[in-house]
């Protein structure tokens, strides 16, 4: 990555903001396939789904790590997109900052209650 | 002192700054316009709705008792909300998750894909991702409110 302290930081210029873009990217696609494996886990299923098949699922390790990463993913993905949108909406440096923490407490107090949801089961 | 070539132009209309109520309905918005605003729609409607989807997850998985609340809530109520305000609720949720999901994976294409970087696929390709997420919402939207 380039520079991005002292007299050479690189201020403005090609690929500044490559890595969030390419980290969107990623976490998205990381998502997208839990989405597609949980689905495929509740679909394939015979008979009427109950608490023990629904928890069921989320019981395996494979399962629990695979949650795992896409909370991980999420925090990321939504931190990117929602500092975004205060980027381009929110003007004054002050309201935008405290919009930035508001969005940072949010993001990891549900992660916390996520995970410690996941490890319960 | 010279003299001017051509006399003064007439003064302009100047717009330092577009706004929202005024300008912004005046705007055509094409399909791939529409599908991007919705994007960002629907990604703050999720984040503002976190809690609730985890609050989702915590009482469906942790014990039969809280399995028990979690489908209770939506059929009779949860404290002063009632059930089918729930459902509303999980209806919006519902929408986004599919129009975010299907908008995203156009995203990854587009990326991936140098055919796909077009206007033709980028107006056929945000109709789809419309007409598909409302779809699909629709579907599930009448699974949840029992029409079958």
């Amino acid at each position: 990555m380039s520079v991005n302290y002292g007299s050479k930081r690189v201020v403005v210029g090609a690929h500044y903001g490559l890595r969030d873009w390419l980290s969107q990217r990623i976490t998205g696609a990381l998502m997208a396939l839990f989405t597609i494996i949980l689905l495929a886990q509740v679909l394939f299923t015979r008979g009427p789904i109950g608490y023990d098949v629904w928890a069921g699922i989320f019981a395996s390790q494979w399962m629990k790590v695979l949650t795992f990463v896409t909370i991980a993913s999420l925090l990321y993905h939504v931190w990117v997109g929602m500092r975004d949108v205060w980027m381009d909406y929110v003007q004054p440096v002050g309201i935008r900052l405290v919009c930035q923490v508001f969005t940072i407490v949010w993001l990891v107090a549900c992660a916390g209650w996520a995970i410690q949801v996941l490890w319960r089961i | 002192m010279t003299e001017l070539a051509t006399p003064p132009r007439p003064q302009r209309r100047e717009f330092r700054n577009i706004n929202a109520f005024t300008d912004l309905t005046t705007y055509r918005l094409p399909p791939a316009g529409l599908v991007s605003i919705l994007h960002r729609v629907s990604g703050v409607l999720m984040f503002l709705l976190l809690p609730f989807v985890i609050w989702m997850f915590d009482t469906s998985v942790s014990s039969e008792y809280s399995y028990a609340r979690f489908k209770a809530a939506f059929n009779s109520g949860l404290g002063f909300v009632p059930g089918w305000f729930l459902k509303l609720v999980a209806l919006a949720l519902i929408w986004a998750y599919l129009h975010h999901f299907i908008a995203g994976l156009r995203h990854l294409w587009m990326d991936v894909s140098h055919a796909a970087v077009s206007k033709e696929f980028g107006h056929s390709s945000a109709i789809a991702t419309l007409a598909l997420s409302i779809l699909l919402t629709l579907v599930l939207g009448a699974k949840l409110f029992g029409l079958y």
